[in-house]
């Protein structure tokens, strides 16, 4: 390290805190575009600031060696990192922290290179101020961070799958293989879900009642595993790593109590079923796409329908999805089944017309191949307008599809068909007492919502719960499957160590609180609690219920509550710095 | 690439504030993808919009920036499945107390993000800019 990288400023006599502020070059990717050296002395002299230096990569073994020297050296009791994106590298230096005897959470990160050199490439001197004000926030940020430790549970090295279709019994399996002891339980009076009741599937050509029944044969293998059929968990108590479960089997059965350290919600989807009238549904000859996949599965030969051999038909797609008002949502499972089932009524009898009226096709991936193989065995597409769906009508004994083929001659067609299937896709399972007893967030499409589709695909923001398979969303065989496996594999990270940290950046109430329950009454978690406090009502917060989000803040009329992390006075010494003003109470705070 | 940024530019001052999860790693997309906006632009990550406080955004305008904007979930807030309406009530509570201290309120914005909404969120920086700038200077925070 060249010395001249470094600034020792002149000590604060009546400085309480001591901060270390590392300015990343970032190679060139931060230095080409910020002045790094600018900034560093443009905060060298900042309250609090004993030590400043730049770096050429923060990240480096060997400047998280110099940090945790310097940490040692000059007593610090707060550290700012300015490099790239909290979402690369807090772990790293809250390790730092950690073994430098630094508590963890009086670190602070700075992102000046996604949100500034990166942006800003064509200004530097705006860069090179901007990354100086971040900076002096950081700062700021820092000077007012408290030590504080996660709150530390023991675990439970035992799960709780909720639903027993394909998802669940994955998860269950490979719950099991991590030697975790796994209660498996399903509403239904059999396990398999949706996927159990389908015959062949692409692209292996493996039926689904017989992927699961591989399935359920590997459950039974399992001793770890306890199977409860018509079971539903009615009550949950305890905390991550320790919740009790309540499970009430059918009627007549005593409710069971267990303990488990996480749970996996894998309760699957609904069809979507059409309001009577809609697209022709309730006339005979027209049904949904899973009563269509359902009649061609369990029948073999020329396709019949009652008792009238099937010589046309045709496909009406995105019934009930992507729907102004309704399911505003892609189901994005229903053109590959649709392909999928036409290609298995061509192989039966290639002499069926099929006429295929979509918005779009969505058939993506290797899935692509059906949609192909459909065409190549003389499956017609017709496109119609969004706004111009197609009619169905009964004229005598037949049935009859309108539509306007928007691809060709623009022309209205009338299509007389022997059946009509309606291709519906997925709709949320009617959940609310789980939903409700769980707290579980719900998308805008109804379905469970995870706490990043990316990053964290399979969590929830409700500590040791994870979603599974469609309740998150529609889903692939193959997806739901996927998604099971990252539960499993998540559970295993969580339990395995025996025990868990809990985020402490939890919301606090301060002495201004008067209890007026407004706070309680907008926590959907439950976390907070009116106590008697030297003879004052006032508001308390579980450091293990609350989430950590902070909405209740705002609806405090006294202003009492503040997210540790982001309290009102590190915001405001926040935005102070990045507007260049220092704060220098924080001297004296 | 955002239009009319570079050195030499002024462009009002604007404090974002974004969340953990959703909005913020899409606001990290822009960097990662090279596109440009003004370097007057600045962002404060919290865990959830809906714990942003009228008062922060009140102290931001009246300590010198320009513009608040609210960068916020939408309906993919993992917390809270109303965080729309609660975001709603907190930039009209801010919105109300700009009005009584002769501040504009259309000074506060929201708009929901997701993290790969990177073109979005220049957008609506070039958009709230030009929106800032053309606000009457007497009424400048």
């Amino acid at each position: 390290m060249d010395t001249e990288e470094r600034v020792t400023p002149e000590e604060p006599t009546d400085a309480r805190r001591r901060i270390g502020v590392y300015i990343c070059h970032c190679g060139g990717n931060i230095s080409d575009f910020v002045d790094v050296a600018a900034v560093r002395d443009a905060v060298a002299g900042d309250p609090g600031v004993v030590h400043v230096e730049t770096t050429l990569f923060a990240c480096s073994d060997a400047t998280q060696h110099d940090m945790i020297e310097q940490i040692h050296q000059d007593g610090l009791d707060g550290l700012v990192v300015a490099s790239c994106s909290p979402k690369l590298h807090v772990p790293t230096f809250r390790a730092v922290a950690r073994r430098a005897g630094l508590n963890q959470f009086q670190y602070t990160q700075v992102n000046i290179r996604e949100q500034c050199s990166w942006v800003h490439s064509d200004d530097r001197a705006g860069a090179t101020d901007k990354a100086t004000g971040l900076v002096r926030a950081g700062i700021g940020h820092a000077s007012l961070s408290v030590p504080l430790d996660p709150v530390t549970v023991a675990t439970v090295p035992a799960a709780l799958v909720v639903g027993g279709g394909v998802a669940g019994l994955r998860a269950a399996v490979g719950l099991a293989e991590l030697g975790l002891g796994v209660t498996l339980v399903e509403r239904a009076d059999h396990l398999g879900g949706a996927v159990g009741e389908l015959g062949t599937m692409f692209p292996s050509g493996l039926a689904g009642r017989d992927l699961v029944a591989q399935l359920v044969d590997e459950v039974a293998a399992r001793p770890a595993i306890t199977v409860l059929l018509e079971t539903e968990l009615v009550a949950k108590s305890g905390t991550f790593g320790n919740y009790e479960v309540t499970l009430r089997g059918p009627a007549g059965s005593e409710p069971v109590t267990q303990t488990v350290g996480v749970l996996v919600i894998a309760t699957g989807f609904d069809s979507y079923e059409p309001a009577l009238g809609e697209f022709g549904y309730g006339i005979d000859g027209v049904l949904t796409l899973p009563e269509f996949t359902h009649l061609v599965d369990s029948s073999s030969g020329p396709l019949t329908h009652a008792g009238r051999p099937v010589r046309s038909i045709a496909y009406v797609y995105c019934v009930g999805s992507r729907q102004p008002g309704g399911n505003e949502y892609c189901s994005k499972y229903c053109c590959t089944a649709t392909a999928h089932v036409a290609v298995e009524v061509a192989k039966r009898d290639d002499r069926v017309a099929q006429y295929h009226l979509y918005r779009d096709v969505r058939t993506y991936g290797v899935y692509e191949l059906l949609y192909e193989e459909a065409r190549k065995r003389g499956s017609v597409y017709l496109k119609f307008a969004d706004d111009e769906p197609p009619a169905v009508t009964r004229e005598g004994d037949q049935l009859v599809v309108t539509t306007r083929d928007t691809l060709t001659a623009d022309a209205t067609l009338q299509i007389p068909v022997d059946l009509v299937v309606l291709v519906t896709g997925m709709v949320p399972t009617a959940n609310h007492d789980l939903t409700s007893l769980l707290k579980l967030p719900l998308g805008s499409d109804g379905f469970y919502n995870e706490i990043h589709p990316k990053l964290r695909p399979v969590e929830t923001v409700v500590d040791g719960v994870l979603i599974a398979g469609a309740s998150q969303g529609p889903k692939t065989v193959s997806e739901s499957v996927a998604s099971a496996l990252a539960a499993v594999a998540q559970s295993g990270a969580m339990l395995l160590k025996g025990q868990a940290e809990l985020n402490p950046l939890v919301a606090v109430v301060d002495d201004a609180c008067a209890w007026c329950g407004a706070c309680a009454s907008v926590c959907p978690y439950d976390a907070i609690e009116q106590v008697e406090i030297d003879g004052r009502a006032v508001a308390r917060i579980s450091p293990t219920a609350c989430k950590g989000c902070g909405g209740c803040a705002p609806y405090c009329p006294n202003e009492a509550i503040n997210l540790l992390g982001v309290t009102t006075d590190q915001v405001q010494h926040m935005i102070a710095g990045m507007a260049g003003d220092v704060h220098e109470e924080v001297l004296v705070s | 690439m955002g239009a009319g940024h570079g050195a030499g530019a002024t462009s009002p001052r604007i404090l974002v504030f974004s969340t953990a999860n959703i909005s913020d790693p899409g606001i990290d997309l822009a960097g990662s993808q090279h596109r440009h906006y003004a370097s007057s632009v600045s962002t404060i990550a919290v865990p959830c919009s809906s714990g942003v406080q009228p008062r922060w955004i009140v102290y931001a305008l009246e300590h010198g920036f320009d513009g608040v904007f609210l960068a916020i979930d939408g309906d993919e807030c993992a917390f809270l499945s109303d965080c729309n309406a609660r975001s709603s009530r907190i930039a009209s509570q801010a919105q109300d107390r700009l009005r009584a201290i002769g501040i504009a309120p259309e000074r506060v914005r929201m708009a929901a993000l997701c993290s790969v909404c990177s073109e979005a969120f220049v957008k609506h920086m070039d958009e709230f800019a030009a929106t800032l700038a053309a606000l009457p200077s007497e009424e400048a925070a």
